[in-house]
């Protein structure tokens, strides 16, 4: 019996990744990190800004994610998402930027602990990837 | 009777407007594919999200405690009307079509005593709409900067609306965009976004599994997707626009350049013939001249 299922990356200007040879899938759901595999229940979560990865046969790929929804039924995980990159070709302006301008909407008085909460993270996984 | 210069005039001239709409013909035609291109791209997104929110709605039980933007307000006073129009003309009946259809809802709204608001998208629109109903008119955006369609202006007129609902300054929201159903035929259309109207055609697929788990609740994960799923109705809208745009203009263009074929061959004729007339009539003032002698 394989044990692979099928991934759908979508973002509203096109299809980003399609495959259906992948054995893991570790998404940032809002409550924390869930790892998919074969035969999940049917599931529906929404994202933070984290690293999604994607284990296939052959590579294991990364992404990181501003936002978004996963479903996954019937063995097919569908990602939406409006802004998602691949760590490889990563733009170290672009994050650079990503980190200003989220660290200047923390200094910001009027937001509630929620988006601070998020804010904070996404500040953690941005400033995590230009170490890399 | 026009003279041999003016109809030589005439005949440069239009072959020069021909030359004109021939290109912009090819231009829309190279245009058309890329913005179709782009549609069919981005269709996976918006039935995904459209899936999506009919497996969440389906699962609310508690009707009365659900979030605004799908069940609406309960009252429908007030009607915003988004009309999503192309920034530049010489397109045909494009433009026309939409304001047509918006303007048919407008005068029902209006007859049935509700209050309207519109929002015009694309200056094309205010420019056709502002002479009937500039008092109605509430905002008037336009992307002309942004050479390609793209998320963040939908986006942009997404985040409109949900400050205008959080401020309960509408019941109801409907948008207009012309639907692109081949080169030749756009069909203008009218969609309810609040509250959520589920589309007839994806009905097929109820009546299965209720067993989602959710994370969190379906509550906040339905306040945080809807709001998304407007944007991503707007974006659908202006990709099926652009798309319906170029298509149109190849179409006019295409029919102008004929037209504009034909009535060169009918200038030229006309020409000919005076010309053959003046020769004829020289030759028979010479000839009697000859035979007075």
């Amino acid at each position: 019996m394989s044990n692979l299922f099928n991934i759908d990356i979508v973002n509203p200007e096109q299809s980003f990744l399609s495959k259906d040879n992948v054995f893991e899938v570790v998404i940032p759901a809002v409550e924390g990190e869930i790892g998919i595999l074969k035969d999940h229940i049917p599931i529906i979560s929404f994202l933070k800004p984290g690293i999604i990865r994607v284990f296939s046969e052959s590579e294991e790929q990364s992404f990181y994610i501003e936002d978004g929804i996963v479903e996954f039924k019937d063995n097919t995980l569908s990602v939406l998402t409006s802004s998602i990159f691949d760590l490889k070709d990563a733009d170290k302006n672009f994050v650079s930027e990503s980190i200003s301008s989220a660290e200047a909407e923390l200094s910001k008085d009027n937001i509630d602990d929620q988006k601070r909460f998020l804010l904070n993270h996404k500040v953690e996984v941005l400033k995590s990837i230009s170490i890399n | 009777m026009p003279s041999l210069d003016d109809l030589r005039k005439r005949i440069t001239s239009v072959k020069s407007t021909q030359k004109i709409t021939k290109a912009m013909k090819m231009v829309a035609a190279a245009k058309l594919r890329k913005a179709q291109e782009n549609a069919e791209k981005g269709r996976p997104y918006s039935e995904k999200m459209n899936n999506v929110i009919l497996n969440l709605s389906k699962s609310i039980t508690d009707k009365e405690n659900a979030p605004k933007l799908l069940v609406g307000t309960g009252e429908e006073k007030v009607h915003l009307c988004i009309v999503l129009t192309a920034d530049r003309g010489l397109c045909g009946g494009f433009n026309t079509n939409i304001i047509k259809k918006a303007k048919s809802y407008f005068e029902k709204i209006i007859s049935e005593n509700k209050t309207l608001k519109i929002i015009t998208v694309g200056s094309k629109g205010y420019d056709q709409l502002k002479r009937q109903y500039k008092s109605y008119i509430v905002e008037n955006i336009s992307f002309k900067e942004s050479k390609n369609i793209n998320y963040f202006d939908a986006d942009k007129v997404g985040k409109i609306i949900i400050e205008k609902f959080e401020k309960n300054e509408f019941d109801v929201c409907a948008i207009f965009y012309n639907k692109f159903k081949n080169v030749i035929t756009q069909i203008p259309q009218e969609q309810q976004i609040v509250p959520l109207n589920e589309d007839k055609d994806d009905k097929d697929d109820t009546g299965n599994d209720n067993d989602y788990e959710f994370e969190p609740d379906e509550d906040e994960i339905l306040s945080n997707l809807l709001p998304k799923n407007i944007s991503t109705q707007i974006f659908k809208a202006m990709l099926e626009n652009s798309a319906s745009e170029q298509g149109s203009r190849m179409t006019a263009m295409d029919n102008a350049t004929r037209n504009a074929g034909e009535l060169v061959d009918r200038l030229t004729i006309e020409y000919n013939r005076s010309r053959q007339a003046a020769i004829t009539k020289e030759l028979i003032e010479i000839i009697s001249g000859a035979e007075s002698l």
